[in-house]
């Protein structure tokens, strides 16, 4: 009896196991074989004569290259720096000032970002950013997606500074540093790691987003790669299907490696409801 | 707290609210003003273009009042009929994560190695690659010459063109996809947390595989449900990515609340009434939002 039972469990572990990777993996298979393909169509089969055609191709389509290697750099760039350095800053003050309802201003304000999101939220923002005059800005981007980011990054980043002994900073204030100084030399250098951190999680999360620049940016010449992608498959006719793939493979590529880099340094991190 | 009196020495309150007052600038510009602002705008008759946009009206509770026009708002692409497809997107989407993270979750329990890795990777990448790409691959998916009519023609199965015949169970299926990864890792730490004495104790005492699940690993993991099945309700009730697949077509059969307002404010450039969804949609929010915060305090008054 109990090999009986310890083969069919075995064996619906088994299937089970199978059945997950298999619908987990099959939607990803043609976004890994079609960019190798002479010829794609959206059905899936191993490329029997592989080239590199289409991502030359790519690189000879000025749209599709200044979108990815310009526009999205910059967008994601500029909000992890401004993410972080803000959060960072505002994380410091928070764990070592007294002020009134400090504990719970970050849950406040996690509350109102799970809130204030999504398209919804995107009917004032539009507004809002047409009044600044930044439709169709880098600027006007960047600005929206560090002022969604920061009441995580404040959460995490909180977190990380509490963890820190303030001994060294006391040592830093006896030994005649003013407090610019202490920040400077003492207290920036020690959350590294925690910036490190905030910085990756911020530009994961601009890099792959589509909804924000949808809405802010009007010309080609300023979008980012998740809208080029997305006007490839959509509007331009008849899309050239192996371009779109291998332009998507490449455009997938930065995450890929740094999720593998964040999980081979620290193993994924995972703070409940946080995404990489 | 010692520890408290010590804070204002390490750094004077000028210098620590200096460093915060970015924050302050941010938070208040783009999520405290928006969230006051979309309220008045919502009782305007205000467009982006002509007389509502140069002069807009206030207009009273008109545009709520269309929107629960008990006449139209079941109409096809009308507010109330994107109420009930959103539920019903909601909580297939909400069924499907849960019970497939939670078995995720259970079956590499005490489980290591590489094969658990690869499964965990795949998820967690499915999670975290950038939406339009992982929109594109499914719409090859999904196609009807694509990868799962094909596996389905291998079975012998029917093959449907799933984005024109089933357009809602397509966007179901792709959000499940996307979003298992979630509550499989919240499982999977809460699961780990779990002491191996308690299961050696039930299989001395000769419980089966049910019997441990539903009386020592559920009661551990309660706490983690809830948080699941509120976010996930919260996240996907947002979520705009079924657009890249359907663009809320066709007819209007997967116009889910996001899709609805991006089409009321920015294709009919409608502002007055798509704030005034905006309003409700937050308010719906906010009561997820409260009974998440709730259900949280109320966890550590217990525990």
């Amino acid at each position: 009896m109990n090999l009986v039972r310890f083969v069919v469990v075995r064996i619906a572990f088994a299937s089970f196991v199978a059945g997950i990777a298999a619908a987990f993996a099959l939607p990803l298979l043609w976004l890994i074989l079609a960019p190798f393909h002479d010829q794609a169509t959206l059905s899936v089969s191993l490329p029997t004569h592989p080239t590199l055609d289409n991502f030359r191709d790519v690189f000879g389509n000025t749209f599709a290259v200044r979108a990815l290697f310009v526009n999205s750099v910059i967008q994601a760039a500029g909000a992890m720096v401004l993410t972080t350095l803000v959060a960072t800053l505002g994380a410091y003050a928070l764990s070592r000032i007294r002020l009134p309802g400090r504990d719970i201003f970050v849950y406040v304000l996690i509350l109102f970002s799970s809130v204030v999101t999504g398209s919804a939220a995107m009917v004032p923002i539009f507004l809002l950013v047409y009044r600044m005059g930044l439709i169709d800005q880098h600027l006007g981007v960047i600005l929206v997606f560090t002022g969604g980011l920061i009441p995580v990054a404040l959460f995490i980043m909180r977190d990380f500074m509490q963890s820190i002994p303030r001994s060294y900073e006391e040592s830093a204030l006896v030994n005649g540093a003013n407090q610019w100084q202490m920040l400077r030399d003492v207290v920036l250098p020690m959350t590294r790691s925690g910036m490190m951190v905030i910085g990756i999680w911020a530009f994961v999360n601009v890099w792959g987003s589509f909804l924000i620049p949808f809405i802010l940016l009007r010309s080609p010449e300023r979008m980012p790669a998740a809208t080029a992608t997305y006007s490839f498959y959509t509007e331009a006719g008849t899309p050239v299907i192996t371009l779109v793939s291998a332009y998507a493979l490449l455009y997938v590529l930065p995450v890929l490696i740094l999720y593998l880099f964040v999980n081979w340094k620290y193993g994924f991190q995972f703070f409940g409801g946080i995404k990489a | 707290m010692p520890s408290e009196l010590q804070d204002d020495i390490l750094l004077t309150r000028r210098t620590g609210l200096t460093l915060l007052s970015p924050t302050f600038v941010f938070v208040g510009l783009f999520l405290l003003f928006p969230f006051a602002w979309v309220v008045v705008i919502s009782f305007t008759d205000r467009t982006l273009l002509g007389a509502g946009a140069a002069n807009p009206q206030f207009i009273g509770l008109d545009n709520f009042r269309q929107l629960f026009d008990t006449q139209t708002w079941m109409h096809s692409g009308e507010f109330g009929r994107s109420l009930v497809l959103t539920s019903y997107f909601v909580i297939a989407s909400l069924a499907g994560q849960v019970t497939l993270g939670l078995g995720i979750a259970l079956a590499f329990h005490r489980r290591k190695g590489l094969l658990r890795e690869t499964i965990f990777t795949l998820v967690t990448l499915a999670w975290i690659l950038p939406e339009t790409a992982i929109a594109f691959t499914w719409t090859s998916f999904l196609d009807p010459s694509g990868t799962l009519n094909t596996f389905l023609a291998a079975l012998g199965l029917p093959q449907p063109d799933w984005l024109l015949d089933a357009p809602m169970a397509s966007i179901v299926m792709f959000n499940i996809w996307r979003g298992t990864a979630f509550s499989m890792l919240l499982f999977s730490a809460a699961l780990g947390n779990v002491r191996p004495s308690y299961l050696e104790t039930a299989d001395v005492l000769g419980a089966n595989a049910w019997q441990r699940f539903r009386d020592i690993l559920l009661p551990m993991i309660r706490p983690q449900l809830t948080t699941a099945i509120i976010l996930v309700t919260l996240w996907t009730f947002n979520v705009f990515t079924p657009f890249l697949l359907t663009q809320g077509g066709p007819a209007f059969r997967t116009d889910i609340m996001a899709i609805h307002t991006y089409r009321i404010a920015f294709r009919y450039f409608e502002f007055g009434l798509g704030s005034a969804i905006a309003v409700i949609v937050m308010l719906i929010n906010f009561v997820l939002a409260a009974i998440y915060l709730f259900a949280l305090k109320r966890g550590e008054a217990t525990r």
